[in-house]
Order: structure tokens, then C-alpha cells, then sequence
């Protein structure tokens, strides 16, 4: 990437990571960021899933994946989104191997890559990975052999394309398909956010009307303008005549480091409270990455009203992460099970 | 002791104005002459230098050698032979071994592998305080005499004002220069990149400009209407150049150096999680980089080092955060500062100066420069050689670098410390 003579420009930044992600065909080959993916492959994934939604309900297992492992490599701990990886990765019949590495254990000894060998050793044929680390998944994928696919279910503060996907596919099904005509406001600890992030690329490169980011200076990024985002710090203003509200969570630890005086605070200026919501349009959703703070980003009238379509997002989830195990795996049969679906 | 004649060579020699093509007399590990030959001069060795530079030998002012205490990294050997290699005849070596530089047993110890290694030489930089704990002060005074240039805190910060305070009038009441990387402690924690649109990105801990610029402005009020010398190294932020720069205008006895790939690299070098980019101060903007560049060519910034930290392979095959900062840089000083004079950045005498003379100076040693008289420490170039560099062929223990592959115009074919040859180019 460094050159002689001349400097990486921004496209070539895009190129670079978009390059890694794709094989000579332009198809999926792993999936790590939404950076650099063009609307084509964002609609495939979206329409994949809905070919797939079906299957979660009345069908229970589609033979896609039958015959190949999948091994989730959790170095950070996390329930719902490994079940849901799991899940999908079983209704594709994928044999499933779940690996909980809790970060000291590789920091003494045992390398990342010692790990990774390791794996591969027992014939995997994905990793899906999460890590505290950002750009692990990128690491990971320049590492593994050629055959083996990468999913990344969260590095860091960089990104959580499966979960943007699967704000995305919420979206279109309750809002329709055509993102020009909304505004989005994602609302919360930006600064510390993977989710964000990876919504903030998506929410754009579907050619969304307005994204905006709610919050605090001491959690919004230096020129995070540059992604694309308009920059709100105060709540009512930033929810104001939204489409759609994106609530994130917000972690205990931020009251330390100074970021955030107290959870009281916090939840005062930029919770989401019934009251509050009436800023948005009337007919606004409610999303939230989960798991939630009640009382602290949002108020449980909220999260379970009318509005809220937080359990719909948890559904959607297997769907959407099924469509990236067949699509970066399955090769042309995830397509022929589109074809017969729609 | 040998007498050699150094024929033919453009000689440059930024501090005593000189370049020519002419002929050098090196006599009893000094140079005898320059132009005429001094009488009864017969030379047991005739180099022919046609074509060819002569500069003073390079004085890198921060190399991590890692002997004592990280010698799977790489040691005093290894590195001094790289070093040699690239026409650098002096290392100056930070006091954050393991142990510590705070007694004269472990500069000793230094010397010592340094004299066995017959390669360049090297000083050392004694702890500020004991252990680098920001505690207690080192026997300042003891150090110096056992052979220390100059005293540091390293990468280790004193949070202690007071403590910071006193250690600066102590080290001066022995006239002794403070040697800074000034970092905040607080504002670093946890960062590995610049506070900018690509940590914010990528999802990087960022690191602010007020990381380097507050404890600057903070020791610059220390030492205000004071005599005190600190050098400043490793600046990476464009307001740091400003800072100096009032100081220096107010009198103050500061001075400033930026390690080479400061000149060449931003933040957008981190973009695909490259952790050969990974380097502390982060690499900055581009506004940073080329204020940098002018304030090398003011002299606002006095000189150029390598910022030289080898690592093992390891070190740097990890999710980006999880790997160690630093290149492996002795090798690509010298390409890197002519570099920018090729790009017409910086003008020859100024790239030659921040790597011979000034270094020198601010270490307070009679070198770097070819004042009949002063010790034959030399460097010839061949100034038209086309190269490319190559990590797998770098001869530090320390393969990281992100310059593989760069094109790189000049090369040195010979280095001579104290008349002896210590690399000479098959």
C-alpha cells in the first residue's frame, strides 16, 4: 500500500480493502467490512436474505452449506450474536464449532495465528470472528489459507457489516426500498461503536437521504463528517423529522474514562423517551443493536411500543447472516436458491 | 597506524561550508588535510573517490539497539553493523533498556559490546530518573562521567510537575542536555493512531495532537528565562514546529529532531491496517508532514534520525492495535533524507547538516563534521546508484519496515570510523 511515488489516494483506500473482500468474479469471497462494497453486492445480500426469511418459519433446513464447517471464534464474549451465526449457519446445514477464546489466553503463548493454524488444521472452511481489536478480521483473512472464507462479527470499533445488514434489511422491509427519501439518525457512543460505523457506510452507499449522528462531543469521532454524516449534539434537534432512529448501547465503562459524567445524565439528554420520540416523524421505527440499557439510551416504554422494531432486527439477523454464509460459501447454488425463492 | 589519501571525492561538508571535489588526508585516526597533502604524508591506502560524496559520518540522535534486555529483537552486533552499513558512525541509544540506563555499570556494559562489535560507535542517553519511574533522579552527574551524552525520561513520562521541574535544574546545574519525546501519558493511553479521518474510520484509539503539543508547551514554561538545553525529538505535529519555533525566537536553549519516516508517511499509510505503519508518535496528516519537511529546511527542526526499533517478526503479525509500534530504521536514514533532496523537499547542505553536524552538535561531541584535527569519521556515496530496498536484505535483526520496495537514489559504498574501514560495499 505505501508507494514510491505516490500517495494512496482515497479511492485506492476503498480499492484496497474492497479488493480483499471480493474474488476475480466481483462476488463475495469474505465478508469484513461494508467500506468499499458497491450497492450491487449490499441488494444481493439484502435479497438473498429475503429469499431466506422463508426458511426460518415453515422450512427448517436448506442443504446449501451441508458438508462444511463453520467455526465461530469469539475472543469477545457475546451470547446472542454467536447464537444467531450459529443458527444460521445450522439451517444452512453447516456443521458448527464454537470456540470462546477469552483474549489473556492468546496474549501468553499461544500467538493469533498459532490459533488460526490450529483451526484450519481441523479442515475449517469459515471463520466467523470476533474481536476487540480493530482490523482483526482484516488480519485474519490476509492469513488464512485461500480456501477459507472470513466473516467479521465485530473488530473493535471498526465495524459489524452482518449486523449493518441486518439494520439494513429491517429497514427495507418496514420503510420500503427507496433510501432516498429517508433520514436516519443513529443516536449514542459513536466514538466506541463498530455498528455504527458499518450503518454509517451502508446507510450511504444505498444512497440513504440524510444520515445523521446523535451525541456528545466526547463520543463523536474526529471528522466523522467525512463519512458522510451530518453531526447533532443535541437530541431533539437530531431526531427531529427522522425516519428512522437508531439507539445504541451504551457501555458502563464510559462514566470512567471521563467521557460521560453519570448514566442519570446521559439517559436526560439523549435517551429515548416516549416524549422525546414524538420529535421524529409519527410513523418513525426504533432500532437498537442490542442488548439494551433500559433507563439509560432508552426508555422501556419506547423500546417495547409500537414503534420499536428491536425483536424484528433479532429475527432478521439469522436471515441476513445466512444470506452471507451462502453467498461467500455456497457459490452458485445461494443464487439458485434465490432464483427458486423469488 | 595507517595513512590513507581519499582521491577525487566531492566533499560536502555542511558546517564548514565546503563543497568540492578534493582530496582527504587521514592521519592517526583524523583527518590530516584536505586539499594539499601535509608534509612527510605517505599513504599505506589510496582511495580513489572519483564520483563519489564524501560526507562526514551520520550521527543517528535515537537508535533501540535492544541490548541489554531485548535481545530477541535484536543487539549491540547486529545493529551497529547495520548501521555501518548506511553510513551511520554514531548511534545514540535511549536509556530504556532492560536494565534501565540509570547506573554506570550498564553503560559500561554498552561500551563494551560496542568496542567488540568493531562497528559504529555508540553513546548512550542516561535515565532522567531512577528506573524511568518518574520518581526519584539519577546520579545525573555519575552518568556523564561514566560516559553519557545526555539524560532522557525515554518513552516513559514524569506526571510529576515538580518532580520534572527539578530534574531540569539538576541536569543543568551539570551541564547536562535534556532529552524529550514528549507524549502526555493520559491523552496516548490506549491510542495507535492520529486523532483524524482514518482512526476515526477504521476504528482506531486515536491519539490527539495535544498528546505531544501540551507537555511541549508545559516544558517550554519550565525552562522559560532559563539556560537550560532541551532537544525535543520525534515531533510529528505541525504546532509542535510552531512552539519550538517561539522558543527558540525567545532564547531558550531547545532543539528539535523528526525521525526520517515522519518525512514520507501520513496517516493514510494505516489505512489497510498496515502495522508496519505502526509507529509512535502515530504518523500525522498530510499538513503535518509537510510542515515537518519546512521546518527541517528552516532549521526550526535541527535534525533527521532513524527512530531505529527493530522487532521480531511477531511483533507486527497482529490485529493492528495488538502490535508494536516502531521500524526498523537504520537502513533507510540516509535513503530516506535523500529522498527528499531528489524530490527537491530539501536542499542538500540542510539534509546533510540534520544527519552530521547538528546531531552532533546537540549531543555536544567534536564529530560530524572534517575539521583537520577531528576524528576520521566518514561516509562515501555513490550519489547516482539506483537501488531498491528490500526487507529480506536488510542486515538488521529487525525486518519491519514499511520501505520495502521503495526506489531509493545513492548509496553508501564505504564507512570509516576513526580512519578504519568499517563497511565497504562488494
Amino acid at each position: 500500500m505505501v508507494n514510491k511515488a505516490t500517495r494512496p489516494t482515497d479511492d485506492l483506500l476503498g480499492q484496497d480493502l474492497w479488493n480483499i473482500q471480493l474474488d476475480e468474479e466481483g462476488q463475495l469471497k469474505h465478508f469484513l467490512t461494508i467500506e468499499g462494497l458497491g450497492s450491487n453486492i449490499l441488494t444481493q445480500i439484502l435479497d438473498t436474505a429475503e429469499s431466506f426469511a422463508g426458511v426460518n418459519t415453515s422450512i427448517k433446513k436448506v442443504p446449501i452449506l451441508r458438508g462444511k464447517t463453520i467455526v465461530n471464534l469469539f475472543f469477545e464474549a457475546s451470547t446472542r450474536t454467536r447464537t444467531t451465526f450459529e443458527l444460521a449457519a445450522k439451517r444452512l446445514s453447516a456443521d458448527v464449532l464454537n470456540m470462546n477464546i477469552s483474549v489473556s489466553a492468546t496474549s501468553k503463548g499461544e500467538t493469533l495465528l498459532d490459533t488460526l493454524r490450529n483451526l484450519e488444521a481441523m479442515h475449517a472452511d469459515m471463520f466467523v470472528v470476533r474481536h476487540a481489536d480493530s482490523g482483526t478480521a482484516h488480519f485474519i483473512a490476509n492469513h488464512v489459507a485461500p480456501h477459507i472464507r472470513v466473516l467479521n462479527a465485530g473488530d473493535g470499533s471498526h465495524a459489524h457489516p452482518t449486523q449493518a445488514m441486518l439494520d439494513m434489511f429491517t429497514i427495507r422491509r418496514k420503510k420500503g426500498a427507496d433510501f432516498g427519501k429517508l433520514r436516519v439518525a443513529i443516536v449514542g457512543d459513536i466514538l466506541h461503536s463498530r455498528v455504527a460505523r458499518s450503518q454509517i457506510h451502508a446507510l450511504n452507499t444505498l444512497n440513504t437521504g440524510e444520515v445523521r449522528v446523535v451525541g456528545p462531543k466526547t463520543l463523536i469521532p474526529k471528522n466523522i463528517e467525512a463519512m458522510g454524516v451530518t453531526v447533532f449534539h443535541d437530541m431533539q434537534q437530531g431526531i427531529q423529522d427522522a425516519d428512522v432512529v437508531i439507539m445504541l448501547r451504551l457501555q458502563k465503562e464510559r462514566m470512567q474514562g471521563g467521557l460521560l459524567p453519570s448514566e442519570q445524565e446521559y439517559f436526560e439528554l439523549y435517551g429515548l423517551t416516549e416524549e422525546r420520540l414524538k420529535e421524529a416523524k409519527s410513523d418513525a421505527i426504533v432500532m437498537h443493536p442490542g442488548p439494551i440499557n433500559r433507563g439509560v439510551e432508552i426508555e422501556s416504554s419506547v423500546a417495547d411500543g409500537p414503534q420499536s422494531v428491536i425483536l424484528d432486527q433479532v429475527t432478521y439477523g439469522i436471515a441476513v447472516r445466512m444470506a452471507v454464509m451462502s453467498m461467500t460459501l455456497g457459490g452458485n447454488i445461494a443464487k439458485t436458491n434465490q432464483e427458486d425463492a423469488s | 597506524m595507517s595513512d590513507t589519501l581519499i582521491k577525487n571525492a566531492r566533499i560536502i561538508d555542511p558546517r564548514n561550508q565546503l563543497d568540492e571535489v578534493t582530496d582527504i588526508y587521514i592521519s592517526k585516526q583524523r583527518i590530516a588535510a584536505i586539499g594539499t597533502a601535509p608534509a612527510d604524508f605517505t599513504p599505506n591506502e589510496t582511495i580513489d573517490a572519483s564520483n563519489l560524496w564524501l560526507i562526514p559520518g551520520i550521527v543517528d540522535l535515537s537508535a533501540r539497539l535492544r541490548e541489554p534486555g531485548l535481545e530477541q529483537k535484536a543487539n549491540i552486533k547486529t545493529e551497529a553493523h547495520a548501521a555501518a552499513s548506511a553510513g551511520i558512525t554514531t548511534l545514540c541509544v535511549p536509556p530504556d533498556t532492560d536494565p534501565v540506563i540509570d547506573e554506570p555499570a550498564v553503560v559500561e556494559l554498552i561500551h563494551h559490546k560496542a568496542k567488540q562489535a568493531k562497528q559504529s560507535q555508540i553513546v548512550t542517553l542516561g535515565a532522567l530518573t531512577a528506573g524511568l519511574k518518574g520518581e526519584q533522579l539519577s546520579e545525573m552527574a555519575t552518568l556523564k562521567k561514566a560516559g553519557c551524552v545526555g539524560i532522557s525520561n525515554s518513552k516513559s513520562s514524569i506526571n510529576n510537575t515538580s518532580i520534572l521541574h527539578r530534574a531540569f535544574q539538576y541536569a543543568s546545574t551539570h551541564n547536562i542536555t535534556i532529552f524529550i519525546e514528549a507524549h502526555d501519558p493520559y491523552l496516548t493511553a490506549g491510542g495507535c493512531a492520529h486523532d483524524g479521518p482514518i482512526a476515526s474510520r477504521l476504528g482506531l484509539t486515536p491519539i490527539p495532537y495535544a498528546a505531544e503539543t501540551s507537555p511541549i508547551a508545559q516544558i517550554l514554561e519550565l525552562i522559560r528565562g532559563t539556560d537550560i538545553r532541551v532537544h525535543f525529538g520525534r515531533l510529528s505535529c505541525a504546532r509542535s514546529i510552531e512552539l519550538i519555533n517561539e522558543a527558540k525566537a525567545s532564547g531558550l536553549k531547545v532543539t528539535a529532531d523528526v525521525a526520517a519516516h515522519q518525512l514520507h508517511l501520513t496517516e493514510m499509510d494505516i489505512s489497510s491496517f498496515n502495522s508496519q505503519c505502526h509507529v509512535m508518535p502515530p504518523l500525522r496528516s498530510q499538513r503535518d508532514m509537510e510542515a515537518l519537511r519546512h521546518g527541517l529546511e528552516s532549521g526550526v527542526i535541527n535534525s533527521i534520525c532513524s527512530d531505529h526499533q527493530p522487532h521480531e517478526l511477531d511483533a507486527k503479525q497482529a490485529p493492528f492495535p495488538a502490535t508494536e509500534s516502531g521500524i526498523s530504521a537504520v537502513e533507510t536514514l540516509l535513503p530516506l533524507t535523500l529522498k527528499l533532496v531528489d524530490n527537491g523537499q530539501l536542499s542538500l547542505t540542510t539534509a546533510i547538516a540534520s544527519i552530521t553536524c547538528n546531531p552532533a552538535d546537540i549531543l555536544g561531541l567534536d564529530i560530524g563534521h572534517l575539521a583537520v584535527g577531528s576524528p576520521a569519521n566518514l561516509c562515501l556515496i555513490n550519489p547516482t546508484k539506483e537501488w531498491t530496498f528490500l526487507s529480506e536484505e536488510m542486515l538488521s535483526h529487525g525486518k519491519n519496515t514499511p520501505f520495502s520496495g521503495w526506489n531509493f537514489k545513492g548509496k553508501v559504498s564505504q564507512t570509516i570510523v576513526n580512519g578504519k574501514t568499517i563497511f565497504i560495499e562488494e
